[in-house]
């Protein structure tokens, strides 16, 4: 697919084979040109719809709930993202936020721990989650597809077996007056009550974790590996790229970023229900997609996830300000996914035009 | 300058049969049931309501898109909103935290009142009382018979999952059954383990649990059916949804087996069932009910200021449809309110 070398997007910086002899293009060509640039358009025209059709939409504790609701997804949605620019998937990511917080919470409360440990156990199980997915999709070099569909299934059956094995129930006993939990709420589920308005600091995470993304993509050398391991693998291996590191390495990115979910929805909700998380893998994929990803890899960004995380949240809460049927939420979002594509596509066609 | 073209064949054929087409839907008209008897139906129902709404009500259950169950209890919802000038917003997640912002978007929206089922209750509290907070007075529906004192909702109206399990559980055991087939449609559910466990805990003989994907029915029919091939002792199949009794009908048919087919909830599929023999009797919880009173029970706290229970939940059930009552209910599920 990638006989385009230049998909890398960004200021022209000499990226991998880029002969530096493009023409120089104007600013507002070059801006039209980036990933996300179809998602934000994408963002601006539904948040204009629905801020013109629901009035709940227009307050400021409602665009509180949204960006909760987008911060939530859009943490996956990110590291989601950097796997698909270095052209791989992972369906286990749905079900791998669920077990990480099974296993700090039954880790800290079977073993009386305080929490901390047990929240760090469970880290150790996520990155360990993504390496064994990342070193299966290497070593065997089946699609990562099959890979993490199969490490998806295994993980649910897990979720529930082993939940259920331990506790005689499907959820997670509550862990709230062990030691520790209060600190470690305060670092993964704190809420402020600013002017009567909810805002929860997952918000200012998210953020920050799409600042270090985009640093990492676009301005070191381990963000141009990634772009020329979903470009062209063979290529990417010639000049001396560690093709096998940097997939690993992607994988358990998702893992770190399930883990820091998974302990946001333990540290809010208190007990974890064992059977979740089934179906939220296609979300993290959707809004990569929709921020401008490309399924073949090579090509995206972490803004882009960010929108689109963005738009999921504006989508699915905006619909309820408006006073419609939930039923349409799905109607409405596989809409937009074409959508995307199209404009991804068309975006692509363009850029690689001279 | 256009030229006269003639008709072409093609286009004669498409004419005809428009033709045949009209004149067919026009002498297949039914002279019962269907759109039309519903529709008339709800012009008789909306003879009952006077004028635009005055209030908003927020519905936030934990419906898994595409389930009979609260087709039935949003119709009880829908009536009482239309009956009180009420506004209804209805919105639904399976999951405990999206459903938890479901809430939060009914406070930031300024709605009159919320009726919410709590069946995650760790995950649904912190949200109702931000509602309760907002001054909005919360009513629990359906789940969460041990949660929505402490989060502060005013209200509760459902049935208690245990001692409809329980109740399910003396019924077998007065049948002199001695084996039995619990059938969990869906992993991971507190309330359908304690319907189970409520029958197991009353039930005199043995009781064994069979976990089928509750999404995928053709899957569920050939489980239920394996699990009977395998075990020929087993008398009854206990389903603890509508869709899943009727499936298991066809399961034991399948597997030619002796067992007969109990259940909680209905639909009206399932009374059907009943009026023909195929499923003995079915443990209902009213969702109706559990609709219509929530919705009016946050109505008169609107307007007049009345709590409904005394402080105590509202049970909507256990009642039991069989044989002998299935005629005065079949007439009603046909309606979709049953």
């Amino acid at each position: 697919m990638s006989d385009v070398v230049e998909a890398r997007p960004g200021p022209a910086d000499a990226g991998p084979g880029s002969t530096g002899q493009r023409p120089r293009r104007s600013l507002l060509r070059q801006l039209f040109l980036r990933p996300e640039t179809g998602s934000l358009v994408g963002a601006v025209v539904i948040f204009v719809f629905f801020f013109a059709l629901a009035g709940p939409f227009r307050r400021v504790d409602s665009f509180a709930t949204i960006t909760y609701e987008a911060s939530v997804l859009g943490i996956m949605a990110v590291a989601v993202a950097l796997l698909m620019i270095g052209g791989e998937f992972d369906l286990s990511a749905g079900v791998a936020v669920t077990t990480s917080a099974i296993t700090a919470a039954e880790l800290s409360y079977q073993l009386t721990l305080n929490v901390w440990v047990g929240v760090f156990a469970a880290l150790a199980v996520s990155l360990g989650i993504g390496l064994l997915n990342g070193f299966l999709v290497v070593r065997t070099g089946l699609p990562s597809f099959l890979v993490t569909l199969g490490t998806f299934l295994m993980l649910q059956g897990v979720n529930l077996a082993v939940t259920r094995l331990i506790t005689g129930t499907v959820s997670t006993q509550r862990i709230s007056d062990m030691d520790g939990f209060g600190s470690l709420q305060a670092v993964f589920a704190s809420e402020w009550d600013i002017g009567g308005v909810r805002f929860r600091t997952i918000i200012l995470w998210w953020l920050l974790f799409v600042a270090v993304a985009t640093w990492v993509l676009l301005r070191t050398r381990v963000g141009n590996w990634i772009f020329a391991v979903g470009g062209n693998q063979a290529s990417a291996r010639a000049v001396g790229v560690p093709v096998a590191k940097v997939k690993i390495g992607l994988y358990m990115g998702v893992g770190f970023a399930a883990w820091f979910v998974g302990m946001h929805l333990l540290f809010s909700l208190q007990t974890v229900q064992a059977g979740e998380g089934v179906g939220n893998e296609f979300q993290y994929i959707i809004a990569a997609v929709i921020g401008g990803c490309l399924l073949t890899g090579g090509y995206g960004s972490a803004v882009g996830a960010a929108i689109g995380a963005f738009i999921f949240g504006m989508t699915r809460q905006g619909i309820v300000y408006a006073g419609w049927n939930p039923d349409w939420y799905m109607t409405f979002l596989g809409a937009m996914l074409i959508l995307a594509t199209l404009t991804n596509l068309y975006v692509k066609k363009l850029a690689a035009r001279r | 300058m256009r030229r006269y073209r003639p008709m072409r064949p093609r286009r004669a054929a498409a004419g005809a049969a428009l033709a045949a087409v009209l004149a067919l839907t026009t002498a297949a008209c039914s002279s019962s049931g269907g759109r039309e008897a519903e529709e008339e139906r709800e012009r008789a129902a909306a003879a009952g309501n006077a004028g635009p709404p005055q209030f908003t009500v927020a519905f936030v259950t934990h419906e898994a898109p595409g389930d009979t169950f609260w087709t039935i209890v949003r119709a009880g919802a829908e009536e009482a909103a239309a009956r009180h000038n009420i506004e209804l917003v209805y919105s639904n997640d399976p999951e405990g935290l999206r459903q938890a912002n479901l809430v939060q978007n009914a406070v930031d929206s300024q709605v009159d009142g919320i009726a919410v089922t709590m069946n995650k209750p760790d995950a649904m509290t912190p949200s109702v009382q931000q509602a309760v907070q907002a001054g909005i007075p919360v009513v629990g529906v359906n789940s969460g018979m041990d949660a929505w004192e402490a989060a502060g909702a005013i209200m509760f109206y459902g049935q208690d999952e245990a001692i409809a399990g329980q109740a399910a559980g003396e019924r077998l055991s007065e049948e002199g059954v001695g084996s039995v087939l619990c059938v969990l449609h869906e992993q991971g559910s507190v309330s359908l383990e304690a319907r189970c466990d409520g029958a197991a805990s009353t039930f005199t003989g043995t009781m064994e649990k069979l976990y089928v994907d509750g999404t995928n029915m053709p899957s569920v029919r050939s489980t239920i059916q394996a699990k009977l091939a395998e075990d020929p002792d087993i008398e009854r199949v206990l389903t603890l949804g509508a869709p899943f009794a009727v499936t298991a009908v066809q399961s034991v048919a399948d597997a030619g087996a002796s067992a007969q087919v109990v259940t909680f909830d209905t639909n009206a599929d399932l009374v059907a069932a009943i009026e023909a023999g195929d499923v003995l009797w079915a443990v209902d919880q009213q969702p109706y009910l559990q609709g219509y009173l929530a919705v009016t029970g946050l109505w008169l706290q609107i307007t007049n200021g009345n709590d409904i229970g005394g402080g105590e939940a509202v049970l909507t059930g256990p009642s039991f449809i069989t044989s002998e009552n299935i005629a005065e209910v079949a007439e009603y599920a046909q309606r979709g309110t049953r």
